[in-house]
């Protein structure tokens, strides 16, 4: 059968007074129900712009957007209002996210009273106090406002918010990077429980790898607006293939003090995605650059089953 | 003697809602070329205890309300203000978190770094701005781009340049709040690389100030872990990472972390939340969270109990017997 989400050759770019940015450059991929996509990448590799660009947040520049058999890319805005029963997002920061003079049974309630689903007053009560029990959220909040809660509640009124139209298909953009770690722990497992309880599928962004690991079936590294990577579950902390995703996971710092490990070190910074030069993106940092990667841009290959990579020496690098 | 020996040291805000109570009873060694990991959650007091080092804590709302911090054997609280800003910037110096508000967007480069080495030693305009290129090189930029304005760098290397700053009049002590949590990965681990490097070139002692266990067990050679204005364990990077006994709270904080090398289906949460600074529990400020807690803990704040040498427990399970 078809799957939840495809996505075909998608790509964003945005004009500038220098040229397009490509900010989200041919990247496919597909999303079954109750799973789980990790996109990890740094910052300005188009990871955010990826998951607007699949809600239609974003018009895309070329390429398809298929949800549940239905190609919806780039549709009418009443017809993306419809979809927005079925697909919705979590934000990053909790604190900018939320409308300050809106109390929190207000905020959950929004979408509720948008797509009239409820009817009188009292059904919305009901409706807000079942969500806010869904996200661990104590009813005494129901008319505080978001000044006086702290990251974690907050980002638990967003949850609620997202799910108070019963979507199957949550975009989540780095909601537990503003979270300190006990407390982003707590939201973690709440957003694992939710899945199984409501056969959710989600679109982790975040760059934190140890996040997407823990919490991914399916993980795509980005880079400059390219997939460089892309593989089943743990498959890519087991044998990782691409030069840019083995240099980003040796960085990370571990905590524990028995590893020797080597770490790769990467030379300079990101390059601009305006007007990129033709050649793989990643080639000017790369420690295995060939002329021939600064010629032609690598195709995204499966090199060992269900695990893809877009780099030309990727054989040769990992004597496959 | 300690480079430095901070003993009893709290600071409260007092503000018109009531007594935030940041820093509580703090003490703290730090020995020649040593670095310190003060490892906490947002709001454990961690940059108050900076602030109070540097004597930047604003005031009001801040007050020191006891304790003493010997620098080199002297206490910088009862130092003249004089005094105070010949040792700032000099012998002691600071990096703030954020790499993009910490830097004059109107000055170039070469000013902020001059500036800063002017106000400490007696150099000459055209021997402060050679001085000025040295540093620049030393953190890995190149010397030509001295004249440019922050805005021109990247967010890495504008850490690099707050860097280069601090380091300019070869502190004693270097404060780093949070280096390296605004950045990338990648260049994060370009920016570690280079501060251990230049720390055991210029055998610079320092505290390292963050959130991030991994980047603690990456530099540091003692470890405290604050929790709500206290140290609640403190000992060396072997006692916190591979000791027996641990503080609950420690437990908590790396059971909350997913790990690359280990599997696991759920994280294990600390439950709860940290406590009001501005109404600390009577007895244990974790005991809300503990699950070990009993009556003694409600009413009575523990001590810190030395469990091994040099590696201190402040948790009533750690009491001796008797």
């Amino acid at each position: 059968m078809s799957h939840l989400l495809e996505v075909k050759n998608l790509k964003k770019y945005f004009k500038t007074a220098n040229g397009a940015l490509h900010a989200v450059d041919d990247v496919t991929f597909t999303l079954d129900e109750n799973e789980t996509l990790g996109v990890v990448g740094e910052s300005g590799c188009g990871k955010s712009t990826l998951g607007r660009t699949v809600l239609g947040l974003h018009d895309a520049t070329e390429g398809e957007i298929w949800f549940d058999g239905e190609n919806i890319t780039n549709v009418s805005k009443a017809k993306f209002h419809e979809l927005r029963k079925e697909m919705q997002i979590i934000f990053q920061d909790p604190y900018a996210s939320l409308n300050p003079r809106m109390t929190v049974g207000d905020t959950i309630a929004e979408p509720l009273q948008i797509y009239g689903m409820f009817t009188e007053g009292n059904d919305r009560d009901v409706r807000v106090k079942e969500l806010m029990d869904l996200v661990g959220l104590d009813q005494r909040f129901i008319n505080s406002y978001p000044h006086e809660l702290d990251g974690g509640r907050r980002q638990r009124i967003g949850i609620a918010r997202a799910l108070a139209l019963e979507p199957r298909f949550i975009v989540c953009d780095e909601p537990v990077s503003a979270l300190d770690v006990s407390i982003q722990a707590q939201i973690l497992n709440l957003m694992q429980d939710l899945q199984e309880k409501q056969n959710l599928s989600y679109l982790f962004i975040t760059h934190n790898l140890s996040v997407v690991k823990h919490i991914s079936d399916k993980i795509m590294v980005m880079y400059l607006g390219q997939m460089v990577e892309l593989s089943d579950g743990k498959e890519l902390f087991v044998s990782t293939l691409h030069p840019y995703t083995k240099a980003l996971l040796s960085a990370i710092p571990r905590a524990s003090i028995h590893q020797n490990r080597q770490r790769i070190i990467l030379k300079g910074e990101l390059t601009s995605p305006i007007n990129p030069k033709p050649g793989c993106r990643f080639a000017p940092r790369c420690n295995y650059a060939t002329p021939a990667c600064f010629e032609k841009n690598p195709a995204l290959e499966e090199v060992l089953p269900n695990h893809f990579v877009a780099c030309h020496n990727v054989k040769e690098i990992n004597g496959l | 003697m300690s480079l430095l020996d901070i003993k009893n040291l709290t600071i409260h805000y007092e503000t018109d809602a009531g007594c935030v109570e940041a820093v509580n009873d703090v003490n703290l060694k730090l020995e020649k070329g040593e670095t310190l990991g003060l490892v906490g959650e947002t709001g454990a007091g961690k940059t108050t205890i900076a602030l109070g080092i540097m004597r930047l804590v604003p005031d009001p709302p801040g007050v020191i309300k006891n304790g003493e911090i010997f620098f080199e054997g002297k206490d910088l609280r009862t130092l003249r203000e004089k005094d105070m800003r010949k040792i700032r910037g000099g012998r002691i110096s600071m990096i703030f978190q954020d790499p993009m508000t910490s830097l004059n967007p109107v000055k170039t480069v070469e000013e902020q770094i001059t500036e800063v080495i002017r106000l400490h030693q007696k150099l000459s305009k055209a021997e402060a701005e050679r001085k000025a290129c040295e540093m620049l090189e030393l953190v890995g930029i190149n010397a030509e781009r001295i004249t440019d304005y922050p805005h021109q760098f990247s967010g890495g290397m504008k850490q690099r340049v707050v860097i280069a700053i601090a380091l300019a009049c070869n502190p004693e002590l270097l404060i780093a709040d949070e280096p390296t949590t605004a950045l990338d990965v990648t260049i994060q681990a370009q920016v570690i690389e280079m501060m251990i490097k230049l720390k055991n070139d210029l055998q610079t002692s320092m505290i390292l100030i963050t959130h991030d266990l991994g980047v603690v067990a990456e530099m540091c050679d003692k470890v405290g872990i604050m929790y709500a204005g206290e140290i609640v364990e403190y000992g060396t990077l072997e006692d916190i990472f591979d000791g027996e006994q641990h503080h609950p709270y420690t437990v908590g904080l790396f059971g909350a972390i997913p790990n690359l090398d280990v599997e696991t289906d759920r994280l294990t949460p600390i439950e709860g939340l940290m406590p009001d600074p501005m109404n600390l529990p009577e007895g244990c400020n974790f005991c809300p969270r503990c699950k070990y807690a009993d009556e003694h803990c409600k009413t009575a704040n523990p001590v810190s109990h030395e469990v091994g040498e040099g590696h201190f427990i402040k948790c009533h399970r750690f009491a001796k017997e008797g």
